[in-house]
Order: C-alpha cells, then structure tokens, then sequence
C-alpha cells in the first residue's frame, strides 16, 4: 500500500512544481511586456531607428551630391577649344597678333621636355631651341633620326599651286575636312593648310632633295583624295629627307647645347604639380634606371597607337604609352576609334609575320587596281594555278574606277581599303589566303615606258621585288589593306594644349585636324605644321605667365610617387613569372583587334571584343613571362610595358566604336551605309569629337563631347563617284 | 605550299659593353624561306623565351628598310649577303637548308656594343651635330621656288641623302672609317645651293669630329659602297676630299 | 697641321706622294725602254742623271716621297688597325666590287720596298752612287747602266725575281693611281669608272715597260748577245 501512496505523492509534487514554474513564466512574462511597453524603452528603439535612417539618407544624399558634383564637374568642364575669334581666314593670324610671348632673357630660364623626335618632336625641339628655351627631348632609338616618320613614302602636301591647277589654302583645307569626312575642327585644318607652304619653303632651305623639274622648279604629284597636284615629294623617300631636315635642325641646336638628347629612354609617366605638367619619369633602355626630369612645360609626340593591331605599318616599337600616361593623368582621349586602314599594303604571308610593309599611295597614281570579274578566275589564282598576267583585259574588273568614275583609283584610302575588302569578302581574292587584290602597272609600262615607270617608282618596286620574291613588272603587285596611322589621339585644343595644362600634344599623337580619316601626303604636313610653325607660338602664350616658375627639385613627392607608381607596375610584371611570351599575348589582341575593330565594325562585334579583350587584360596580368633584368637592357620589359598599355587603348578603341553608331572616315559601323555600301554618318547624333576622361583603375571612363560646329563649310556626302 | 629550311645560327652573345662575349650556337628548323631574317630571330627568340632563357638583344625598328636601326653582320656582310638592302629586308630564301649563319654585332672602335648585337652608333649622331646642317633657323627663309636647281644636282644630292646613318660603311671598311657617312652629307648639301654656302666650314667640321671620335681612315677600298644598303655611291668621298681640301688651301 | 692631323688631310699626302711616285714610275720606264732601242742613247741618260745637282736634288726628292709615302703607310695602318674595335670579325667575305688589292696595298708596299732594296743595290748603289761618292761599288763604269741591265738580266733568278716585283707593282698601282685621284677629290660619277680605267692603262703601260726590259735582255743574253756597249763609250759619244 506504502507504494502506491508514494506514487501519488510524487505526481502531485511534479504537479505542484509544474504550476509554480508556469506562474513564474507568466510572472516574469508580464513584468518584460511592461518593461518592452514602457516609454523609455520605446523611446532608445526610436532613437536607434531614426539614427540608423538618417545615416542611410545621408550616404544617398552624399552620393547623390557627389554624381551631381561630377555631373556640375562635367558641365564646367564643358570642353573649351579655344578656337579664337574672327572668319576663317583670319583666325590663326589674329592668334599670333595677341597672344602672349615670352622675351628672350626669360626663355633662358625655361626648360622644355619633348618627347618623340619624329617630324613633329624633333621639329619643335629644334625650333623651340632655336628661339632660346632649354630643350630635353627623348627618344626611345638609339638616334633621333630613326622616329618612325622616317618610313613616310609618298610625299607632302601644300598649297604652293606652282602647277597651276587650281590649288589654293582654302581648297586644301576644304579637302582635309571633306576627306575626314567632317569630323575635324575647322580652325585647325584652315591653320594647317595655312602654313603648309611655309613648310615646303622651310624644307628647301634646310636642304631637303625634293624631286624638281628639268627647268629647277619643285615637282608635284597627285594623291588620293585630291584632284589637284600639290604633293611635294623626295622619290618614294619623302618622309625620310623631312625627317632628316628636321632632325639635322635638331642636331645643330644639340651641336650648340640648347637642346640636351636623351636616346634609348622611354618615358614612363608624366608628374603633375599643382595640376601643371611639371616634368617626367623616364627608363634608361640600356641601364635600366628610372630617372626624373623636371620642365616647365611638357610637349608629347610620341606618335599613333596603330600597334595596338600588332600586325600594322608602324615600327616595331612604336607604341601608344605616352598617351595612355597622359590619359591616366586626366587628358582627354579624343576619337580612339578612328583608325586608318591603307589600302595598299603587302598583304600577311605567315603567322611568323611581324609587321607589314605599305607601298606608297603614290602608286596609285599610275598603277590600276584589280580583281577578277570571274570566281572561277579567283579560284584559279587562290590555288596558284594563274598569275594576273595571264587574266585577259576583258576579264578584269577595275572595280575603284567601275565604282568612283571622278576619283577613280585615287580614291581616299578608307574607301579604297573597304573596296578592296568587299571584293575579297565577295571571294574575288587573288592570293592563297584570298586577302589580296592587284596593283597593276602594265598599263603605265605601255602608256610611259618601262624606264619612266622605274624611275617615278623603282625603289618601291625594288622593295616588293625583296620582299615578295615576285618581279612587279612583268606580274602584277598583291596588295591588301593594313592598319597604317591613327587619327585618334590626345585630345588637344586650338594651342595643342590637353585638357592638363602645360601638357602640349603634337603630331600624329593628338587627335586634331584629320577627323575621321587623313588623306594622303597629310601626316607629314600635320607633324611639321606643328612643330614648327604652331606649338612654338601657342607653347609661349602658356610660358609667359610661367617665367617666374623657379625650376623645381625632382626630389618632391609628386616626383617620387611617380616614380614608385613605375617600379612598382614594372615588379608587378616581373614577377607574374608566367608562360606566356609578350609577343603571342600581343599577336591575340592584334587579331581581335582586326577581326572586330578593323574595317567592318558591328554592335555585336565590339561588344565580343569588349569582352575578349577582359580576356587578354587576365592573361597578360596572370601569364606574362618577362626574362631578364630590370636594371639591365631588357626588350621584353620594354615591351610588355607598352603591350599593357595597348590592352587599354584596344578596350578604349571598341568603346568609342560601340558609342559612334554611325560610319564616317575610317570607322565603318556596318549597321550604317547606303545602300550601294558607302559609310553614312550621323551628323545629327554624331557631329562631335567623343573625349574619354579616365576615371580609374578598372573604372568605366566617362566620355564628354567636343561639338563640331561647322561655320564655313556645308557638310555633304562624301562624294568621289562624280 | 611554304618552303623551309633548317639552319645553325652562330650568334654573338655578350651581356654588356664591358663583359667578354662569345659565340653561341643554335639550332632552328623549319624556317619559312619568305621569313625575313628578323622574323627568323623573332621566332628564335620566341623560342628562348620558352626556355625560359634571356632573348638575343638585337637592334631593329621599321623593318622596312628605311630607319637604320637594324644592323647585323652577318656571313661576313653588313646586312647579310644580298645587295642594296637592309637586313630586316633580307629573307630567308637567301640561306641554304643545313647552312650555318654567324652574326656578329659592327665591329668597330666608334661602335662599342652594349649588348649581344646591339651597338651604340651615337658616334654618328655627333658628327651630324658639328656640322651636317644648313643654318637656317624656323621661319624667315625664302620661297621653296626662289633658287632654281638643276634636276640632275637635286638628284644627285637625292641619292647621297638617302644614306640612313645604319653604320654599315664603318662595320664593312676594314679601317673602321665613316668617310662614306660623313662624304653623303657633305656632298648632299655641296650640291644644292642652300647648303654651299658653309660647305667649306661643313666639310671641315664634320671631318675633324669624325676623326676625333676614333673612325679610321680611308682608303679607297670600296667595300662602304659595296655594302651601303642605300646604295650611296663612292664618288660621293671624292667630292667630300675636294670640298675639304679646297677649304683648307683657302684658309 | 691639317696634312698630319686629319684623315682627309693623311689621306691627301698618301695620294700626292703615290701620284707623284707613279709619276716617276712612268718616267723611269719610259727611259728604261730606251735601254732596248739604244743602249747608248741609254746611257747616255744616265749619265745625263749622274751626280749632277738636278739630279741629286731630284733623288733625294723622290726618296723624301717614297718615305712619307711609307711612314704614312705605316701610321695609317696601325691607327686603322685600332679604329677596327679589340674584337676583330670571326667571319668576313669578300665583295664583288671590291679590288683584291685595295685591302692588300701594305703587303704590296712591302714586296715594292723589297724589290726597291734589291734594285736599288744592283743598279743605283753602282751606278749613282758611285758616282757621287766616288767609290767603286760595281764592276762597270757607273754611267754604264746598259751594261748593268745586260750583267743582271742574264741572271734568271733575278729575271723571276724582278718580274715578281713588277706583277706586285702593277697590282699597288692598279688601286693606287686612281685612288690617289679620288683622294686628290679628282672623281664623280662619270669620271670614278674612267680614273679606275685611266689607271689600270697606266699601271699595266708602267708595268709592261719595266718588264720588257726584264724579258728583252734575258732573251737577248740566252741568244748569246754580245755586250751592247762599250764601257764609257756612250758617255763619251755625249759629253
């Protein structure tokens, strides 16, 4: 019985326990909800809120003020030209009339960097130097006298109308803008053809063998886009004798000291002070140290990024670094997309191939471009089992003269380059990989004799001879087109100052005066237009207010964190230790280049190479092998410094094409043409130079808009039919 | 459809001006005879990167024959053993299967090496600068048709300008002398009438600097002619010798 | 002194001395062929350029030119030496254009120096020297130089010996005469492939002369020829 009564007992204590733990619960319950319910309580949680919310607001309000601080920034950096008042004609000489000038005692105590000796570095350094500034100019060959201007065929342009055809300022200037296909800045172009004669006079004096008449007047001939002969030429060598001029000028200031010549240096970066350009970094190529130098003011030509195609006409070594130093730096970069493509280049024999070679557009000028009118003609040439002699006349098809009866064959090159790529893409090819059509001068032969042709152009047909292994008078050339210059570049204003001050852009580098495409003979008169007879003025007006700029230590930390930014950009690649040579990195972006952002571009395909060139940037930054030493003579870092920088111009080339939906000059967006396949512009979207401002490391650079007004010239069509 | 070839290259290697160098050989097949002779050490090149082995330092730029940077003495020629061309215009289809190629840096006293076959040639820089000028400064100089001048002067004067300053002349006279470098300009600028009228100072200056600088003297071999990738013609030394005498006798 | 100092200036003294020394090459031959046609009218000559003070003057002239002509020789090949780098070329070729003997015109020099010695002991020491001094050195009258020629000539070591000479001198001269035009600044275009013809003519002229003379006696003394003159016989015809 005991048992049972202790059972009981048990469960009325578990029972007990039960009701006085859930008391307490309740209890305890009730006294939190009074707590949880009282107002001071009630009051933190508010406070806690409404601290939480108003942070939150104030990072909306902070940003919000910053996008429209960037977005006031942008709107007062509205892009000034500085294109000075008056008509047309008037422009530049009213310039010179009221600009400032710095006077000689003061010159002396004001130091010039140039960078890039071709025609425009070397003849402003020369000039410049001759008015009695102190000049420190680099180059990256072992002389000055090897800036890739050198290899410029064909000849220059200017106004002189010694042959009485018509010629005149304003018909050069009309056709620079009209051949840009108006997208150039008037001001610039009227004061490029403006001097171009000075240039032709300047020339003579210095030396310069330009081709004459058996009378001892100058000889002129005829280039593309043109229909007067105003080309001044030195046989198929004209850039070189300019280049020679200049850089004989150049050598007699460095003969009396006024000019310091750093060879085998490559600039690395530009240093900024107080938003001035005040001096630069610079590799030693053979020593590899990195130096500083200081100036008052910093003029850049370091000429096109064409090699960021690796397969181009420009030198191995050119390259587009110093732009993108200056765009890192803040300077605009103005129209990368334009690009030109020659038409008459060697065309590519095997994946080993490390450059291209051009054939002067001089040719044109007697030579006749052809494909077959038969496939099964091109089919047989493809397979090597014709040569273009054996095609009969009536089977050939002189398609630029078919196509242009007013231009025929001189034609401005992106409309030839993109003939010539139709006819191939149609399968009219004549060469194994069916990208070649012929340059024939059979009939020049017949009309003017072998003897005439050979000395108007044996040198060029002696170097295709080497090179081909083909002789060009009796089978006619291969020609097919190459990426050859970039109108692109730094975007500079009316002075050929960027958008840094103190930082002056000349030459092939900057963007200015051949809008979306350059004609012919133009590259010359723009390189030395600037160096002689421009940027020695506009530089001054600058200067004057920099005389009493004492020079400055390159000791000072804006200095030396330039510097450190180098060597540690150039450990970084060192040490990456991958498998993958520069060169072959280099060769996968020139093929996306050329497959997307070459002659015939779409949305889609720039958006791929946009993507693939993500691709290249990983790869190089992950599999790069650079042998060698940095403080030694090392290529491979010369090289995989500049391929990093080419990486960058490739992405910012594909953006500005994917932005520009219209086609003009040398950009061809295939969603726009006619419909005889001619580019078609967008001039109510489109009449604007696009400037991409650099907004960091991995950031998407902004782009502003230079508008093109055009005040004296009706814009057309483009016309070289009639 | 490409023919090939297998070649030994005998390359002088050397890592510094003052580091003692020798040759190295190599062994590269399947060389494509339309390759130029450059592309031929690109792909070597390429091929010592692989090995993770430095690349052979070699002076090149336009390879189009026009700048004047590449050198290379190769086969016992300056540019390789074709005429009136440059070596990055020399091709492949110059050589023999199995042949073996040396290539040697210029050798000369003017021209110390700074490395493998790079050479420095400021030396000719220097003598432009005492005198391969006309003194004209910018702007101020009468118009280009002021001065008639015969057509067969400015051509004569065109082919002595083409000189592209390689230092192939001084790498091929076997007194190391530069007298066809210096004898182009000075010849060029005696033709025209621009450049008369300081040619006695100019031939002076020029050959007193190049002297200075170490080059040899000349004597008449021929061989700077022979091998100028330009084809700058010997005559052009005769009028150098009667430009500088005659200002000499004047003084 | 622009003639020591500057290599134009070397090169200028090399060219005026060798022309000059090719100069009296040419007329030495010219006399020398006299000794075939006449060789009294030959000695005659000699006698005539015996120890008279033009002739002395002239002597120590020409040997003043053939030294510098040496001395210049000497110095410029070792500056040129030295000019061509420590390192020398492992491989060189030879170019088309390129004459043999321009790259060779030290080690001609050195065989026409030889020669020179040789010659000048068989016939000046015994003929002009002689005179001048007085002492007998050979076994003729010093104006005899016909018999000389006919003593020496019969010997056909040197008959070989002297045409060696002869062939080295035609190839120094075959470079030298026209490079001492272009070195004078006597050449262009047009004129370079003539003076290189102009002097080729006259080296193979001098040489042939000289040799003839050589060959002529040889043959004339195989032939069992009897002395051409008598001694002082010729000398006395004259004076």
């Amino acid at each position: 019985m005991a048992k049972k009564d202790n059972k009981q007992d048990l469960a009325k204590a578990v029972k007990n326990v039960k009701e006085a733990i859930t008391d307490a619960v309740d209890a305890v319950t009730d006294k939190v909800k009074d707590v949880v319910n009282s107002p001071e309580v009630q009051e933190a949680v508010d406070t806690v809120a409404e601290k939480v919310s108003s942070v939150v607001n104030e990072v909306k309000d902070a940003v919000s003020d910053k996008i429209k601080d960037i977005k006031v920034q942008m709107e007062n950096e509205k892009i000034d030209a500085k294109i000075p008042e008056g008509p047309l004609a008037e422009k530049w000489t009213n310039y010179k009339a009221h600009q400032k000038l710095v006077n000689p005692a003061n010159k002396r105590r004001l130091d010039i960097i140039v960078v890039g000796t071709g025609l425009a570095g070397a003849s402003a350094a020369a000039s410049l130097a001759e008015m009695g500034f102190n000049v420190l100019s680099f180059c990256i060959q072992d002389s000055p006298r090897r800036a890739h201007s050198i290899a410029a065929q064909g000849g220059i342009n200017a106004a002189k109308n010694y042959q009485n055809d018509g010629d005149s300022v304003y018909r050069l200037f009309y056709d620079t803008i009209k051949g840009g296909d108006y997208r150039a800045r008037e001001a610039n172009v009227y004061r490029l053809a403006e001097v171009s004669n000075n240039i032709i006079d300047q020339c003579v004096a210095q030396g310069v063998p330009f081709a004459r008449e058996y009378g001892g007047l100058l000889d002129n001939r005829s280039f593309g886009g043109a229909q007067v002969s105003r080309t001044f030429y030195a046989k198929g060598q004209t850039g070189q004798q300019l280049l020679l001029g200049a850089y004989s000028a150049l050598s007699r200031q460095i003969g009396k000291g006024k000019v310091k010549m750093y060879s085998r240096y490559e600039m690395l970066d530009v240093v900024i002070i107080d938003g001035r350009a005040r001096g630069i970094i610079a590799r030693n190529l053979v020593t590899g140290k990195i130096e500083r130098f200081f100036a008052h003011a910093v003029v850049i030509g370091s000429g096109g990024y064409g090699n960021t195609f690796f397969l181009s006409t420009n030198a191995m070594a050119s390259n587009g670094s110093a732009a993108m130093q200056m765009y890192r730096k803040g300077a605009y970069f103005a129209n990368p997309c334009f690009a030109q493509i020659h038409p008459t280049c060697i065309p590519v024999h095997g994946d080993y191939q490390s450059k291209l070679t051009l054939m002067s557009e001089s040719l044109r000028n007697d030579g006749r471009i052809w494909v077959p009118k038969k496939l099964e003609d091109a089919k047989a040439l493809q397979q090597g089992k014709k040569k273009g002699r054996d095609i009969p006349e009536e089977d050939r098809d002189y398609y630029l003269e078919r196509r242009y009866p007013a231009f025929g064959n001189l034609v401005p090159r992106d409309v030839a380059s993109r003939a010539a790529k139709e006819r191939c893409d149609a399968g009219y090819g004549v060469n194994s990989t069916g990208l070649a059509v012929f340059l024939d001068f059979s009939e020049a032969i017949e009309r003017m004799g072998k003897p005439a042709v050979e000395a108007k152009y044996g040198n060029l047909f002696q170097m295709y001879e080497k090179i081909v292994d083909e002789n060009p008078y009796e089978n006619p050339m291969m020609i097919y087109p190459a990426i050859h210059y970039t109108m692109g570049g730094i975007w500079v204003d009316y002075e050929l100052m960027t958008s840094i001050k103190g930082l002056f852009c000349i030459g092939e580098a900057n963007f200015s005066d051949h809008g979306a495409n350059r004609l012919g003979a133009s590259a010359l008169m723009q390189g030395l237009a600037d160096g002689y007879f421009v940027l020695p003025y506009t530089i001054q007006n600058y200067l004057a207010d920099q005389i009493s700029v004492p020079r400055m230590s390159t000791d000072r930390p804006e200095f030396e964190e330039a510097e450190k930014a180098v060597k540690d950009k150039i450990n970084k690649i060192m040490s990456i230790k991958g498998s993958r040579s520069v060169d072959s990195i280099h060769r996968e972006l020139g093929l996306i280049m050329w497959e997307f952002v070459g002659m015939g571009r779409t949305e889609a395909g720039l958006k791929t190479a946009l993507e693939k060139i993500k691709e290249i940037r990983k790869l190089f930054w992950s599999e790069v092998y650079v042998p060698g030493r940095i403080d030694d003579l090392n290529v491979e870092l010369e090289k995989a410094l500049r391929l990093a920088d080419f990486i960058e111009i490739g992405e910012l080339m594909a953006r500005d094409a994917l932005m520009r939906e219209e086609s003009c000059g040398g950009h061809f967006r295939e969603e726009y043409q006619t419909p005889e396949g001619e580019a078609l512009r967008q001039d109510d979207k489109f009449s604007f130079a696009s400037c991409w401002k650099y907004m960091g490391e991995g950031q998407e650079p902004v782009m502003l808009k230079e508008p093109l007004d055009y005040e004296f010239v009706t814009r057309q069509t483009r016309n070289y039919k009639s | 459809m490409d023919k090939t070839i297998n070649i030994t290259l005998k390359v002088w290697r050397q890592a510094g001006p003052k580091a003692p160098g020798k040759f190295e050989t190599y062994k590269l097949d399947n060389v494509s005879t339309d390759a130029s002779f450059l592309e031929m050490l690109d792909i070597l090149n390429e091929q010592l990167i692989k090995e993770h082995k430095e690349p052979i330092a070699f002076d090149h730029d336009c390879r189009e024959g026009i700048c004047g940077m590449c050198s290379l003495y190769i086969n016992g020629h300056p540019h390789g053993p074709d005429s009136a061309i440059t070596t990055c215009q020399l091709h492949m289809r110059k050589f023999k299967d199995g042949e073996t190629i040396t290539v040697e840096p210029w050798r000369s006293n003017a021209f110390p090496v700074i490395k493998d076959l790079m050479v420095d040639r400021r030396a000719y820089d220097k003598i432009i600068q005492a005198g391969g000028f006309v003194s004209v400064n910018t702007g101020g100089v009468p118009d280009a048709n002021a001065i008639p001048i015969p057509k067969a002067k400015a051509d004569e004067a065109m082919d002595d300008a083409s000189c592209i300053g390689c230092g192939a002349c001084a790498a091929a006279c076997k007194n190391g002398s530069a007298m066809l470098f210096v004898a182009a300009k000075v010849s060029q600028l005696a033709l025209l009438p621009q450049g008369k009228v300081e040619a006695a100072k100019r031939a002076k200056a020029m050959v007193a600097k190049m002297d200075e600088l170490g080059f040899g003297n000349c004597t008449n071999t021929g061989a700077c002619a022979a091998e100028c990738p330009k084809s700058v013609p010997l005559s052009a030394i005769a009028r150098l010798n009667r430009e500088f005498i005659c200002a000499k006798f004047q003084d | 002194m622009w003639l020591f100092n500057s290599s134009v200036g070397r090169k200028f003294v090399m060219g005026i001395t060798g022309a000059a020394l090719a100069l009296f090459l040419l007329f030495h031959a010219t006399m020398n062929i006299v000794v075939i046609v006449s060789p009294s009218g030959y000695n005659a000559i000699c006698a005539f350029l015996g120890a008279n003070w033009y002739a002395i003057v002239g002597t120590l002239g020409l040997a003043a030119l053939a030294l510098i002509h040496i001395i210049y020789a000497f110095v410029l090949t070792i500056m040129n030496y030295r000019a061509r780098g420590s390192v020398r070329y492992a491989v060189t070729d030879r170019q088309e254009q390129v004459e043999w003997s321009s790259k060779n015109m030290l080690v001609l020099g050195f065989i026409i120096l030889a020669g020179l010695c040789l010659h000048l002991y068989n016939f000046w020491f015994k003929m002009q020297f002689a005179e001048i001094t007085g002492i007998e050195t050979g076994a003729f009258d010093p104006h005899n130089g016909a018999a000389y020629v006919q003593e020496l000539f019969a010997n056909p070591v040197y008959c070989v010996v002297y045409l060696v000479w002869l062939l080295g001198l035609w190839f120094h001269l075959s470079h030298g005469i026209w490079s001492s035009m272009h070195s004078i600044g006597w050449s262009n275009n047009k004129w370079l492939v003539r003076i290189k013809w102009i002097g080729k003519i006259l080296a193979t002229l001098i040489v042939l002369m000289f040799a003839s003379v050589v060959v002529y006696y040889f043959v004339y003394n195989i032939c069992g020829g009897a002395d051409v003159v008598e001694t002082g016989k010729a000398v006395s015809l004259l004076f």
